[in-house]
């Protein structure tokens, strides 16, 4: 393989200075496009994006050539619904912007503004393979224990290495339902779905009535002027409600409302959500949820299985995959393996982190597929992407080779021999 | 903070274990005696009353097996008899009236064992009544037992039978100092928590470094510790007051050798189980994150005269491992879990796989009812990281992390932890390479009893709660 001219580039740290062209060949290439899954294939990328993917392919001249022969390639991965950028550690409570308590603001905070990309959480997981994000916020109680009924907006991160993240916010509005959000409602879930209809009926009102608004001339709202513009993009259908609910009929329940406004929605963990899987095909509603999640972790989720996955595969439900713990998105291949362990397959697990959140988050034009046109997002993998044994050997966003290295490679370079002449503070990359 | 709606691994962590538990196991020749119980010598209170499932001889042939002592044998042959394991080998005669399952493309394994869990303190559903893990009302509470909160019923035990984990021990949380006793179980459906004890097993205690005490009685509740020095004072002063209770144990011993009637001193709980950590009974078992804290733990340890068995949660063992392998004593980790809190930054894939090139004893340990049922995949993940940088490993070595070093651990290796003949039958017989995302335990055997069948509903336990609450089976 080309080291020096991808190594160049990597230096540089230019986009358009590497972007020229740079051609993976022989690798077993998963489109998850129309193409399906190629053997020994050939992928042609040309100034950040896509241009051929096939068999047999011309190689252009001056091209960087990777050799991929018994490699693997798929996509960039996703996280589809977590904390990139906005999260450093989870217990540090200076470092997470999730979510902020006491003030009146819901629908219109956005966490997109927060988001850095140079987050150490996040370059681990991009050198990984995870190349888009989903940040989504949470509701936060106040000290009476009342938490907004919108959380607020999740973004959409391309996780490059451009000092501006490149994020398009809103990629969704948090609807916490479930025993979480009737806690945050005082206590019972029909004040959630009561809040979350008075507060539509709002934002619909004030839609029609902006200038009898401004004049002053309109009943109170539940929300503010901010809060209500927000929430426009939802009602219009452009943007999804991120729906949190387990249970089944809290789903059911959560989507009846959410219907009757004509919003778009995605069920967000929906342990229980195979025994409604026909509903969800019908209606045309993806789940996004951890698939180890198989235990009865509360009187919400006494039906979680292993099998979700697969059932709701089964019925015709698109379905993507998340890890619970925000730190490690890394391992959604994992999940994805498990789920193929039980039953689902192999194509549609490898969907569920990589084409079925972009499709979901409206970003299938530009991500999630290696197909032509698409954004250079890809990864080549040692072997099965989603085998315990296998690792990113080279991972590309835009065209563009993402850094190998990430502080855990220090660290792990820093203590590989104990017991040198000097401490292991010395060992350091050059500068 | 907000639960999560993905409610397993991150709630957990915060709420639960990963924030709230700690360990550390020791690999003495730990006598399976107790403490010294003042007065006369009474039999141990709560025993076992542990009896093997009804077991069939068992022939597995033709299989890929680890034995778990570091030897991997290829188109090999395990033979359980009367519960033991009889014989390892090639080509092994089949006894008569022997079950024999063909082994062709499978793996067979010693029994997974887990050396952190919270299962039955922490029990599913997580709600509040079910919260038995920390006694979280004085930063020294060695006199709570783990066995007098587990709940038996707690579905999360059949799922972890289903990922192969025979045995394994649950510990108190991580908020105090020192959390109390921990107890050592066998996976098999139970009524009572005393069917379940493993026999013999020695106590372990559980102690806590860093930010859990220090959060919840400093910052929490503005009383000692508030901080890691704070930490230490509150070891230092446990450990005197038990060395000063075996004193007067021993006073009164040599009193009441010339004076029958002499007033024995008053039992104290609190101080019977680390007097029991400093005559050797009771094995330490230690959460501890950051390497500058095992150091001075084990320092702690020296000033005493007691020994740490092992570190858990040990995200920082890889930059002591020559440490930890003078020391004798193990670490228990996960393959990945880092920066979830702030003494987790540093966590590495490569730590396991470091800490066993150092010839130090690796644990992967789960402190989680998610991770403990695929408890092979995050060694997996732990194998392919040392690989990966140079290390020379392979699965015969890996499989010591999950069974031989924890029953070591958790002073159990006499019995099992490794297929040699003479102990007891906890074998699982994978469908491939345990060590495979896709891998999936077919047959689980604990003391050669079919406990768990893949094939076999019926022989796939469900727990009283999960009964008419679920369609989902006890694997789920």
């Amino acid at each position: 393989m080309n080291t020096r001219v991808l190594a160049a580039c990597l230096l540089l740290a230019a986009g358009p200075a590497c972007a020229g062209v740079i051609v993976i060949r022989g690798a077993t290439v998963h489109t998850l496009g129309p193409a399906g899954t190629l053997a020994a294939a050939t992928v042609i990328l040309r100034d950040g994006r896509i241009e051929q993917v096939g068999r047999d392919l011309a190689i252009p001249d001056g091209a960087a050539v990777v050799e991929a022969a018994g490699k693997e390639v798929t996509p960039g991965l996703f996280d589809a619904y977590g904390r990139l950028g906005i999260e450093e550690v989870d217990l540090v409570e200076e470092t997470v912007d999730s979510g902020a308590k006491g003030l009146p603001y819901s629908a219109a905070f956005s966490v997109a503004e927060a988001i850095d990309p140079r987050s150490v959480r996040l370059a681990v997981n991009r050198s990984e393979g995870i190349t888009s994000a989903v940040v989504a916020p949470e509701a936060v109680p106040d000290a009476t224990g009342i938490a907004p009924v919108i959380a607020g907006q999740a973004a959409l991160l391309h996780l490059g290495t451009a000092a501006e993240p490149q994020v398009s916010t809103p990629a969704g509005f948090v609807f916490t339902y479930g025993e979480a959000g009737a806690e945050n409602s005082g206590g019972a879930r029909g004040m959630a779905l009561l809040r979350l209809r008075e507060l539509l009926d709002d934002a619909r009102d004030y839609a029609r009535n902006r200038a009898a608004f401004e004049a002053g001339a309109r009943r109170d709202y539940a929300a503010t002027r901010v809060d209500l513009e927000a929430l426009q993009p939802l009602l219009a259908g452009r943007v999804p409600l991120l729906i949190e609910a387990q249970r089944a009929s809290d789903i059911l329940a959560a989507l009846r409302v959410a219907g009757n406004y004509g919003l778009r929605s995605v069920i967000i963990g929906g342990a229980e959500a195979w025994r409604v899987a026909d509903q969800l095909a019908h209606e045309d509603v993806p789940v996004i949820f951890d698939p180890f999640d198989n235990l009865p972790a509360a009187f919400e989720s006494l039906d979680a299985t292993l099998a979700n996955a697969a059932r709701l595969h089964a019925a015709g439900v698109a379905v993507a995959f998340v890890t619970s713990a925000h730190y490690n998105p890394r391992n959604v291949r994992q999940l994805a393996g498990n789920a193929v362990a039980h039953g689902l397959p192999y194509a549609a697990a490898l969907a569920a982190i990589t084409a079925v959140p972009a499709r979901t988050f409206g970003a299938a034009a530009t991500t999630g597929t290696l197909e032509p046109g698409r954004r250079a997002d890809l990864v080549i993998w040692s072997g099965d992407p989603l085998e315990t044994s296998s690792f990113a050997e080279q991972v590309f966003i835009g065209g563009e080779l993402m850094p190998a290295q990430n502080r855990q490679t220090l660290l792990r370079e820093r203590y590989r021999r104990l017991g040198g002449p000097l401490p292991p503070g010395y060992t350091k990359p050059p500068r | 903070m907000t639960p999560n709606p993905l409610p397993a691994i991150a709630l957990v962590t915060l709420l639960g274990c990963g924030l709230f538990s700690g360990c550390a196991t020791q690999a003495s020749r730990a006598p399976a005696a107790v403490t010294r119980a003042p007065g006369v010598a009474a039999p141990a209170p709560y025993p076992s009353t542990y009896r093997p499932l009804p077991a069939t001889d068992t022939l597995i042939r033709n299989a890929t097996v680890l034995t778990g002592t570091g030897a991997r044998l290829d188109a090999a042959d395990v033979l359980l008899a009367a519960g033991r394991i009889a014989a390892v080998g090639t080509s092994l005669v089949a006894p008569a009236g022997v079950v024999v399952v063909d082994g062709s493309g499978k793996w067979v394994t010693p029994g997974i064992i887990d050396v952190h869990s919270h299962l039955g303190v922490y029990p599913s559903p997580g709600v509040r009544a079910h919260s038995d893990g920390n006694e979280m009302t004085a930063p020294n509470t060695a006199e709570v037992w783990a066995e007098h909160s587990v709940w038996p019923q707690d579905p999360g035990f059949a799922a972890a039978l289903a990922g192969g984990v025979t045995s394994m021990m649950i510990l108190p949380g991580s908020a105090n100092l020192i959390g109390g006793r921990s107890v050592t179980l066998r996976n098999v459906p139970a009524r009572t928590v005393q069917e379940m004890k493993f026999p013999g097993a020695p106590y372990g205690v559980k102690m806590a470094c860093g930010e859990n005490p220090k959060r919840v009685y400093g910052e929490g509740r503005k009383t000692a510790p508030a901080t890691r020095m704070g930490n230490m004072a509150g070891y230092r002063a446990a450990f005197i007051e038990a060395r000063r209770y075996l004193d007067e144990q021993d006073r009164y011993e040599r009193e009441r050798a010339r004076k029958p009637d002499a007033v024995p001193p008053e039992r104290d709980l609190r101080s019977e189980t680390l007097a029991g950590v400093l005559t050797g009974g009771i094995l330490v078992h230690n959460h501890c994150y950051r390497a500058d804290e095992m150091a001075q733990m084990l320092d702690l340890a020296h000033e005493f005269g007691f020994r740490i068995t092992a570190f858990h949660h040990a995200v920082e063992a890889y930059k002591i491992a020559d440490l930890l392998a003078r020391e004798n004593t193990c670490a228990a980790m996960w393959a990945d879990w880092w920066g979830f809190k702030m003494e987790a930054f540093d966590g590495i894939r490569e730590n396991i796989a470091l800490v066993e090139a150092a010839s130090a004893c690796a644990i992967v340990h789960s402190d989680s009812e998610i991770g403990i049922q695929r408890l092979n995949q995050e060694a997996g993940k732990a194998l392919a990281a040392g690989q990966r940088m140079g290390l020379a490993l392979g699965p015969e070595q890996a499989i010591t992390w999950l069974t031989r070093n924890p029953a070591r651990a958790i002073g159990v290796l006499e019995q099992t932890g490794t297929l040699e003949p003479g102990k007891r039958a906890d074998v699982v017989l994978w469908n491939r390479d345990p060590f495979s995302v896709y891998a999936r335990a077919e047959r689980v055997y604990v003391d050669g009893a079919l406990v768990w069948d893949l094939a076999d509903p019926a022989r796939q336990p469900v727990s009283d709660f999960a009964l008419g609450t679920t369609e989902a089976g006890g694997g789920r």
